[in-house]
């Protein structure tokens, strides 16, 4: 994961340095715990002392091949050997395989009687001959400040402890010494006087109920280091610390596009939906469908056969199931095909570093493509704001490093519109930003969405009015009155005005055409009767024109008979 | 437990009968192990006169025995015998508290009873 051999180098020899193994440690002291020199960590009941003790031996052993000692004053091997198997820490086995060595050391105050001079070269046998059995070059001492209470005279005690250090330290072995915190001092006995190398101060603290671990690295002599508190988590695999700011900001982006499930809202975007690892933000006031269109975004990446993870803060996977199939987004198939996972947790129930590691995990095992948490705002019953922010800049880091669409919703409360400008300090971390609020109008509330930004595509700037219908969250068409887009009622006495002056006019249409045809017709019958006139006066005249050319027929034919008499006779015959 | 009556019986008897073991753990010939040394024979050949046993471990020679008796201070004297273990640090140079250290009460001082 780290790459430790490529630090900066300043030609001068660095201070060599023993990588621990433990998560996120090794970033923050810049390669590791001081090479063959003790380092004492300090802190109260339950911080993990012991357990960063021993997985620093443990991952030495199995990272580096570097043997390890443990030598403990307080617990026996078996009991550590079974407090550290639920890490996958196997001791007995390290223990076979003659690769770590442990070592009890039991004082009880009562077996003892002080007799005169005596010093405590018995435990440096101990401990050398343990050393010198398997070759170690880790050594922890589990809170060496028992013998205190072993041994009542402190003088040869406190010069014996100096001796064993300095001794550890012609040794070459690193070690760890393990210390409970005093009142204003690091250590009850003062042990830091001793250790002066490197001081790790760990811290157990509970604020509002939930408890954050942390760790500061007091002092580190010769070297560089991360001066912040940084909170660390006991996780299953052992102790995991989160630098904040070691992130950088050089991660690949994607160029594809992933829809938003909601085929209207899609095309109030410049591109047709969100760039593929991204990271939307869609923030609202109560009940204006936030988790819906949540699960529509849910639904279109499961549907796009690729696997999405949704975390729900405040509804059961059930509930979440159930619900969503009241507006047809049905997410059981693809929770019963493992496309889809549902991670139903209450935010208090863990801090947030543990929410972090836990996403983180599960990122980690699952690979989605997209993840959505239902509601970050929730998250803020954890931690304070500045908390919550850097944890999900963390986050949204690891999200888009990883490619990884992501998705919150955030609840809104109040009206005001400066709450936008800061809600959770959020926006500026996202690339789009979508708001979904409530149009009260008279007497009645309208859902309206709105992109307040969407980084590197255009977007529309329309405020939407929606709906979540049987059928999913629907988009109505934009409708504009006289003072400007109209919405619920509003919109609708807005369309029946529409419609009422539609039929207005189709009606005088009609009129006009009735008219016209009335027209037509009247126009038509006078053209007949003329017609039927003028073929009247045609008869006649043509009557008159056919008497006339009859009658001069008949002149011509009387002249004719007049001039040949002998066909008289014929003609006669004829006729008849 | 015994009772009050018997404490002085049994304790005559104990200091009669039963054999001590005891076992010296020292680092070298270093003064304050000599010392210790000489100062438990002292007292064995006092006290204890025949029914003793004393064993003198050297831990630069034999470390790995350091860990059985839980071994931190040098010198340490541990009484294995009679029960129960007792442990005393240092070169034995207090008397009075060797004694409590190891149970041992003076012949002397019980006999007029």
């Amino acid at each position: 994961m780290h790459d430790y051999t490529t630090l900066p180098s300043t030609g001068l020899p660095t201070l060599p340095k023993a990588p621990s193994g433990i998560e996120g440690l090794d970033e923050i002291t810049e390669g590791g715990l001081p090479l063959g020199r003790p380092t004492l960590i300090c802190g109260s009941a339950g911080c993990g002392k012991t357990l960063m003790g021993i997985e620093f031996l443990v991952r030495g052993i199995l990272d580096h091949d570097e043997p390890g000692v443990l030598m403990t004053f307080e617990e026996s091997a078996a009991e550590l050997a079974a407090n550290v198997a639920s890490l996958g820490f196997d001791l007995p086995k390290l223990q076979a395989d003659q690769k770590l060595r442990l070592d009890q050391v039991h004082v009880d105050r009562a077996e003892i009687e002080e007799t005169g001079e005596y010093d405590l070269e018995g435990l440096f046998i101990r401990l050398g001959h343990a050393i010198d059995a398997i070759g170690a070059k880790r050594v922890v001492l589990d809170t060496i400040e028992a013998l205190f209470s072993g041994f009542p005279n402190q003088g040869v005690l406190r010069s014996e402890i100096v001796r064993l250090f300095r001794w550890l330290k012609d040794k070459g072995v690193t070690t760890i010494i393990t210390a409970e915190r005093g009142e204003g001092t690091l250590t009850r006995q003062g042990l830091e006087e001793y250790v002066s190398d490197c001081v790790i101060l760990l811290d157990n603290r509970v604020i509002d109920q939930i408890t954050t671990r942390r760790l500061r690295i007091v002092k580190y002599r010769g070297s560089t280091h991360g001066t912040n508190e940084y909170p660390y988590l006991i996780t299953e695999d052992g102790i995991s610390v989160l630098p904040v700011t070691s992130l950088l900001l050089n991660h690949a982006v994607s160029n594809q596009i992933v829809s938003s499930g909601t085929p209207a809202l899609d095309e109030m975007f410049g591109r047709r939906g969100y760039y593929q690892g991204s990271s939307v933000l869609i923030t609202g006031t109560a009940g204006t469908a936030k988790t819906t269109l949540a699960a529509t975004f849910a639904h279109e990446i499961c549907r796009q056969n690729q696997r999405c993870l949704f975390v729900a803060f405040e509804e059961s996977p059930q509930q979440l199931v159930r619900n969503m199939q009241s507006v047809s987004i049905d997410l059981a198939p693809y929770l019963a095909n493992g496309l889809l996972r549902i991670e139903a947790t209450r935010p208090t129930l863990n801090g947030l570093e543990r929410h972090l590691v836990t996403l983180h995990k599960i990122i980690k095992d699952f690979k989605p493509a997209a993840v959505v948490i239902d509601p970050i705002s929730n998250l803020i019953s954890v931690g304070n704001l500045s908390e919550v922010k850097s944890m999900l800049t963390r986050l949204i880091d690891f999200l888009k490093v990883n490619n990884i669409t992501a998705l919150f919703t955030a609840l809104v409360s109040g009206r005001s519109l400066h709450q936008e400008l800061t809600e959770d300090g959020v926006s500026s971390l996202v690339d789009t930003w979508i708001s979904v609020r409530d149009l009260e109008g008279i007497g009645e509330r309208n859902r309206g969405i709105s992109i307040l930004k969407s980084r590197g595509m255009s977007h529309s700037n329309k405020v939407r009015e929606f709906l979540v219908t049987d059928q999913g969250v629907q988009l109505l068409d934009v409708v504009v009155g006289p003072g400007g887009i109209v919405s619920g009622a509003g919109r609708l006495a807005q369309q029946q005005h529409e419609q009422a002056q539609l039929l207005t006019a189709q009606q005088e249409q009609q009129r006009k055409d009735r008219e016209l045809e009335r027209r037509r017709r009247v126009l038509e019958a006078t053209i007949g009767n003329l017609r039927t006139e003028f073929e009247t006066v045609e008869e006649e005249l043509r009557r008159i024109n056919d008497e006339e050319l009859t009658r001069q027929q008949t002149l011509v034919r009387g002249k004719a008979q007049f001039t040949q008499p002998l066909p008289l006779q014929s003609k006669r015959q004829s006729n008849s | 437990m015994l009772s009050m009556e018997n404490t002085a019986d049994s304790t005559l008897y104990n200091a009669d009968d039963e054999s001590w073991e005891l076992r010296l753990y020292i680092a070298g010939q270093t003064p304050k192990s000599v010392t210790a040394l000489a100062n438990l024979k002292k007292y064995c050949e006092q006290y204890l006169k025949g029914r003793y046993a004393l064993e003198v471990i050297d831990l630069l020679k034999d470390p790995q025995l350091a860990e059985g008796d839980q071994i931190l201070a040098i010198p340490t004297l541990v009484r294995k015998l009679p029960e129960p273990i007792r442990k005393i640090i240092g070169d034995l140079s207090n008397v009075e508290r060797v004694l409590v250290g190891l149970d041992i009460r003076p012949i002397d001082v019980k006999s007029p009873r």
